[in-house]
C-alpha cells in the first residue's frame, strides 16, 4: 500500500461556470442585455418586473423574461400580461436557477431579436449567489418590510450584485424603515453599488431604474 | 442549502479521477471554500457521509479549508485580508474596497488515496 496525494484544483461548479460562459458569449453576440434578479421570496421581483416589461415595451424595446419558481406558473402568467414573451422554469425543489436550466428554456428563442432578457431567480438570498447564469447585471432586491440589516445577514449575495433595488418604498413610513441604515449596510457590503429606492405602487424611483437599464443596454451596443 | 448537490458533485468528480488508480481507496478529500462561497462547512461535512455511501469514497474524510476574503486596497496598493464578511473596508486605512481577490472559491484541492501495489 502506498499513499498518494492527487492534486485536482478543480472548481466544484465548473460545469455550471462553463455553461454560463457559453451563455455569456451567446448573449454578447446577440447584443441582448441579460439581467438576473435575486431576492428573498416576497420582495417584489415579479411586481417590479411586470412594471418594467410593460414600460420598456411602451418605449419600443424588445423584452422577454424567464421566471424561476419551485412550483406553479403563476408568475409567468402574471408577467405575460405585459405582452412580453415569458417562460416559467419550475425547479421542483431546487433552490436556485442554474446555467443549464437557462440554456434549456431559451431553446427556440431568437436572442438577436431581443434588447433585454430578464431572469427572475427563485426567491432565495443564499444559493443563487453561487450560480452564474451568464448575466451582464445581477440585481439584488430588498423590500422595506424585510429589515435594514438584510445585506449584513446575506453578504455573499449583496457583495456579488451589480445594482440594488429597495422595493415597497410606499410602506417605508408605516414599517418604520430606517433608510439611512439600509443604505449604509448595502454600501458596507458592496461599496459604491448603484442603489434604487422604488415603489411600483407610488411610482417612486422607477424613472431612474429605467434610465439605468437603458444606459446598460447602450453600453452593450 | 445546496450543500448536498455540491458534495454530490465532489463525489462524481473524484470518482471520475479515480479511474486512473484502479483499486485505490480514498482516505481524504480536501476542499477550498471561500468565506463568500455561500456554503457552510458543517453542512458539507454532514452531507458528505450521505453522499459517499456506496461510492468509492465511502469512509473517507472531508477536509474543508475555509479561505478568508482578500481584497485589493487601491490607496494602500496592497492585498488585504478581511476579518469577516460584515464590512468591505480595508482594515488598514478604512477605505471601502470592491476589488475582490479571494473569497468565492469553491474547489476540490486534492484527494489522498491508498494505492494497491500491483500483484506480481
Amino acid at each position: 500500500m502506498t499513499t498518494r496525494i492527487v492534486e485536482l484544483r478543480r472548481g466544484i461548479l465548473k460545469k455550471n461556470d462553463e455553461l454560463a460562459a457559453g451563455l455569456r458569449e451567446w448573449y454578447a453576440e446577440a447584443g441582448v442585455l441579460v439581467l438576473n434578479l435575486v431576492s428573498s421570496p416576497g420582495t417584489g421581483k415579479t411586481a417590479l418586473l411586470e412594471w418594467t416589461l410593460t414600460e420598456l415595451r411602451k418605449r419600443g424595446a424588445r423584452v422577454a423574461a424567464l421566471v424561476g419558481d419551485l412550483e406553479t406558473d403563476n408568475d409567468a402568467r402574471r408577467l405575460a400580461s405585459s405582452g412580453a414573451p415569458v417562460r416559467q422554469i419550475n425547479t421542483h425543489g431546487i433552490c436556485h436557477l442554474d446555467a443549464e436550466m437557462i440554456g434549456k428554456h431559451l431553446d427556440g428563442w431568437e436572442l438577436g431579436d431581443l434588447d433585454y432578457l430578464f431572469i427572475e431567480n427563485v426567491g432565495n438570498l443564499v444559493c443563487p449567489s453561487s450560480y452564474d447564469l451568464g448575466e451582464a447585471v445581477r440585481v439584488v432586491l430588498l423590500s422595506v418590510t424585510e429589515g435594514e440589516d438584510k445585506p449584513l445577514k446575506y453578504p455573499t449575495m449583496f457583495n456579488s450584485a451589480d445594482a440594488a433595488v429597495i422595493t415597497k418604498m410606499d410602506l417605508a413610513v408605516p414599517c418604520g424603515f430606517d433608510r439611512w441604515a439600509a443604505l449604509r449596510n448595502i454600501n458596507e457590503i458592496r461599496p459604491g453599488i448603484r442603489i434604487f429606492e422604488t415603489s411600483v405602487k407610488s411610482g417612486t424611483g422607477l424613472e431612474e431604474w429605467l434610465e439605468y437599464l437603458e444606459q446598460k443596454r447602450k453600453e452593450r451596443g | 442549502m445546496h450543500e448536498l448537490s455540491i458534495v454530490s458533485s465532489v463525489v462524481d468528480t473524484v470518482t471520475e479521477s479515480l479511474a486512473a488508480y484502479p483499486g485505490a481507496r480514498v482516505k481524504e478529500v480536501r476542499l477550498r471554500v471561500g468565506a463568500l462561497a455561500s456554503v457552510v462547512r458543517e453542512s458539507l461535512e454532514f452531507c458528505y457521509g450521505i453522499a459517499t455511501e456506496g461510492t468509492p469514497l465511502e469512509g473517507s474524510r472531508l477536509v474543508v479549508n475555509v479561505l478568508p476574503v482578500v481584497m485589493h486596497c487601491a490607496p494602500c496598493g496592497a492585498d488585504v485580508t478581511l476579518e469577516g464578511v460584515q464590512s468591505f473596508r480595508c482594515p488598514k486605512c478604512g477605505e471601502p474596497c470592491s476589488d475582490l481577490r479571494q473569497g468565492r472559491e469553491l474547489e476540490i484541492e486534492a484527494f489522498e488515496i491508498d494505492e494497491v501495489e500491483e500483484a506480481r
